[in-house]
């Protein structure tokens, strides 16, 4: 299939305006007429459904946790990217469109990341209007801080928890069209199945958590706005409840998936302690700021981090990347760690943490200023750990973090089936092979606030003749019923082991041969491995309980069966791609010193994998190529 | 170390609820309060019982979705520490742990530890906003608010919606969270035009929730993982009774 990106024509500058001038419009007085779902809640979810409220649209949302206002949006702590040059820093949008597509290395589209960097400056302006409390100078004007892969500070920030406040403006937005009527809630609800008639998305399937029951819901255009599925590692920065199943589901109705191997790996994380742990906590980007990273120069040093002198001390990253130092991009420093660990060099019980070190910083600015930065996160630290960071370096390691891949959306933001839209995390389209620190939140915010809502209607322009969709339409029947089935089917297993041991086992496999470095070798190898995992959960995995009540194991289990399927289209997105770009790092294609190699003649393309209608049949490639015609690709190096 | 739990069962929201005696070897300290509870149940399913469902998602501190009471405390013996953040090194050796669910008039048990909060997202819904569509935003700049009311703003808005405040509060009432919100947008410039009506209105909602009143015991402060002061149920007091004043002017 040809995939057609549909990017406007005209400048670079004049893209997103064009396309504005000419999309289609609905009338005020039809908009009430036409139903939209939205699956989601965080800040891509719940701001295209506040949007779409406030024009007057009939809208569903839809999440699996309690209330809306805990999508994991509100765990990012760092800040929001935003080309405003409050700084006078030499700061644009232009600069900040380069950045980002060279943070990507150059594997996302020229358009999309441009109009990115375009509407970054309204999202500062939306956000302060609906009361998120910024850090501010003296003077009341806001404030920035510097993240990685940049050279300007363009990071907004409320202290160490942005993402929350973010997404509390925006759930009081969408709290607000609730009260009007013009979004129904349903929370405790998690989306099971798309629903598509003759090809169009028309509706979804999902279950009541807390009942059990299976509903149907209709509408003319249905949004995904479900996050990223690094959970897919088990061991992960993300919430446990963060899942693929709402994607992987739509793509096997016929969405696309493009690069779902583009995992980033974060590299300032807690470091894996132990076989009962679950999660690896995220340490902000931004402490990179001022905290020095460091390993001992001698390799198995068991001295503890104070007794090591500063001469017998290796500050890698300022070695090796002078010109950006701590604040090289994530999957440099994640790779830089990567192998001093493997050389050695590692710290901690496991050797396999890296020292974070702010002595510097206090002794320059005084504890209280670090505290007023980062007092949240040391209190954090401390509270894991047990370890005070102000007296001793924290011990970092890297952990799965961001899906840079998710379904393929075109310059509207719709996937392959028409009426299924994806934003935020869930779609694949503007951080290419790598995001920057503190644009995710940005793209999550900026899709459903200032893009969506238009594309959107510009779809449903055509749909006012259509009437209300119906519920009762036999591919409702279907899907609901293989939704059933599928679910007695896993508590018929009545196996051996349960759900978790499934899940770490997968997220093992992945870490070794899909994660920070990869291998054709390693990759065939995992490829065999999940399969054969798959075989063996359907076998003997235990479920408790019934589908009729409230059964946390059941969700699990459908989540993680999706994961068995995912994992092996992520091994064969890694594999095809025989070059190294950002994240993505094939062993075999690495320069003298260990950098990656792109391989521009050969894969400036995004892979778009398209379901071959059965497990046993390998995933067909389409391709879309990439065109560069503003900015050149270069090699990419922050020396 | 060895742990003896008594830990509330209950089938749903009909049902009625016990305490079931539970002992756990081999606890690694290094462990969470929660991955305890996920190494209970791991248990539990492979003797073919029933896990016990509590609340639970980002496992940081931030989403506001896990709390359960410990030991007579919600979210445990820790100050300012959600139940996920809380360490197994905090307990003793052959210790028993009393684990209860999050109890208030406003919270219903929907499963053994799990409760329904949605309460909450209706007192929001009655006026916890700003009324500004997406496309209406002035410059950023162009209202300035002070380091120190921005500041304090972040510690009126920190609130996670967790609902530790209604559990410990012996009147189950919701003050601090309401009062939260009502603070940081009373004081923010941007949300003060519509302080009259978001008062008044999130006031009636609470008190129809079910929630108890105020009676200044000071219990939800403490309890609070975000640390959010009991003076925002003083300033939502003002708010409430400066509404009420000017609304009766107005008449």
């Amino acid at each position: 299939m040809k995939l057609d990106a549909k990017i406007p024509q005209g400048s670079l500058e004049d893209k997103w305006s064009n396309y504005k001038k000419t999309a289609r419009l609905v009338n005020p007085a039809n908009r009430k007429k036409l139903d939209v779902i939205v699956i989601g809640t965080g800040l891509a979810g719940s701001s295209i459904a506040a949007s779409l409220g406030e024009m007057g649209y009939n809208v569903k949302s839809f999440c699996f946790q309690d209330t809306p206002r805990r999508a994991h949006s509100v765990a990012a702590q760092g800040g929001v990217n935003a080309a405003k040059n409050y700084k006078n820093d030499g700061d644009s949008i232009y600069r900040m469109f380069v950045d980002t597509l060279k943070g990507g290395d150059f594997r996302a589209r020229e358009a999309n990341v441009y109009r990115l960097a375009e509407c970054s400056v309204n999202l500062i302006d939306q956000a302060v209007a609906q009361g998120v409390p910024f850090g501010r100078e003296y003077g009341g004007y806001l404030n920035n801080r510097s993240f990685g892969g940049v050279q300007v500070s363009r990071t907004f920030y409320a202290r160490g928890q942005t993402g929350q406040q973010l997404l509390l403006g925006t759930y009081q937005a969408l709290m607000r069209q609730v009260d009007k009527k013009t979004v129904k809630l349903y929370s405790s609800h998690e989306m099971l199945d798309l629903v598509t008639i003759d090809g169009k998305a028309r509706g979804v399937i999902v279950r009541n958590l807390e009942t059990g029951e299976i509903e149907r819901h209709a509408a003319h255009a249905v949004v995904l706005a479900t996050g990223g599925f690094g959970k897919i590692y088990y061991l992960s920065t993300l919430a446990m409840g963060c899942n693929g199943s709402a994607i992987w589901r739509a793509h096997k109705k016929g969405a696309f998936f493009a690069s779902p191997s583009w995992t980033q790996i974060h590299p300032t994380s807690l470091p894996q302690s132990g076989g009962y742990q679950s999660k690896l906590t995220l340490m902000s980007e931004s402490l990179r700021n001022d905290g020095r990273i460091w390993v001992p120069k001698k390799a198995d040093d068991n001295r503890v981090a104070n007794d090591i002198p500063e001469e017998e001390r290796d500050y890698y990253l300022e070695r090796r990347y002078p010109a950006f130092g701590n604040l090289a991009p994530r999957d440099i420093s994640s790779r830089a760690a990567k192998e001093r660990i493997d050389a050695g060099h590692g710290v901690g019980a496991l050797k396999n943490a890296v020292y974070l070190d702010f002595s510097k910083a206090i002794r320059e600015q005084g504890q209280a200023k670090i505290a007023e930065k980062y007092g949240n996160l040391f209190t954090m630290y401390e509270k894991i750990t047990g370890i005070n960071a102000y007296k001793e370096p924290m011990m970092i390691s890297p952990a799965a973090h961001f899906s840079m891949g998710g379904l393929w959306v075109d310059y509207e933001l719709m996937t392959t089936i028409p009426g299924l839209f994806a934003l935020g995390e869930a779609n694949f389209a503007d951080h290419g092979a790598n995001r920057l620190g503190a644009n995710s939140l940005l793209q999550a915010s900026v899709d459903g606030y200032f893009i969506a809502p238009y594309t959107i209607a510009n779809y449903l322009a055509d749909q006012i003749r259509v009437g209300a969709i119906a519920s009762d339409d036999p591919a409702f029947d279907k899907a609901e019923k293989e939704v059933k089935d599928k679910l007695d089917a896993l508590l018929a297993i009545k196996g051996t082991k349960t759900v978790d041991y499934f899940h770490k086992s997968l997220g093992k496999l992945l870490y070794d041969y899909c994660g920070l470095a990869r291998t054709k070798e390693g990759l065939e190898y995992a490829i065999v491995e999940i399969k054969k995992l798959r075989d063996e959960f359907y076998k003997d995995v235990k479920i408790p309980g019934d589908s009729k009540t409230m059964n946390a194991e059941l969700e699990k289990a459908g989540r993680v069966a999706d994961y068995l399927e995912i994992g092996v289209l992520m091994c064969y997105d890694a594999l095809t791609r025989e070059e190294s770009c950002g994240a993505h790092f094939r062993e075999e294609y690495q320069t003298e010193d260990g950098e990656a190699k792109r391989n521009d003649e050969d894969y400036q393309f995004i892979s778009a994998w398209e379901w071959p209608g059965s497990l046993d049949a390998e995933p067909i490639l389409n391709k879309e190529e990439l065109k560069f015609e503003f900015v050149k690709p270069t090699i990419r190096s922050y020396k | 170390m060895k742990l003896h739990l008594k830990i509330w069962r209950q089938k749903d929201r009909k049902s009625e609820g016990k305490l079931v005696d539970y002992t756990l070897e081999n606890v690694n300290t290094h462990m969470s309060f929660l991955e305890m509870l996920d190494t209970l149940n791991e248990e539990l399913i492979l003797k073919d019982e029933q896990p016990v469902e509590f609340d639970h998602d980002c496992r940081e501190g931030i989403c506001g979705q896990c709390g359960v009471v410990i030991n007579g405390n919600a979210h445990g013996p820790l100050k300012n520490t959600t139940t996920c953040q809380l360490h197994m090194r905090e307990f003793k050796d052959g210790e028993t742990i009393l684990i209860e669910p999050f109890r208030a008039a406003g919270f219903p048990i929907k499963k053994d530890l799990k409760v329904d909060r949605s309460a909450f997202d209706r007192i929001i819904s009655s006026g916890g906003y700003v009324s500004v569509n997406t496309g209406q935003a002035p410059e950023a700049n162009t209202i300035p608010v002070s380091h120190e009311v921005a500041e304090a703003a972040f510690d009126s808005a920190a609130c996670l919606g967790c609902g530790a405040c209604v559990a410990t509060c012996k009147n189950g009432s919701a003050a601090l969270f309401t009062a939260a919100k009502i603070t940081q947008l009373a004081i923010l410039p941007q949300s003060k035009e519509e302080r009259k009506q978001r008062a008044l209105r999130m006031i009636v909602q609470m008190d129809e929730e079910g929630f108890g009143h105020c009676s200044n015991t000071e219990a939800c402060e403490v309890e609070c993982p975000q640390g959010i002061s009991v003076l925002n149920i003083a300033r939502m007091n003002y708010e409430y009774n400066r509404a009420s004043f000017l609304k009766f002017k107005k008449k």
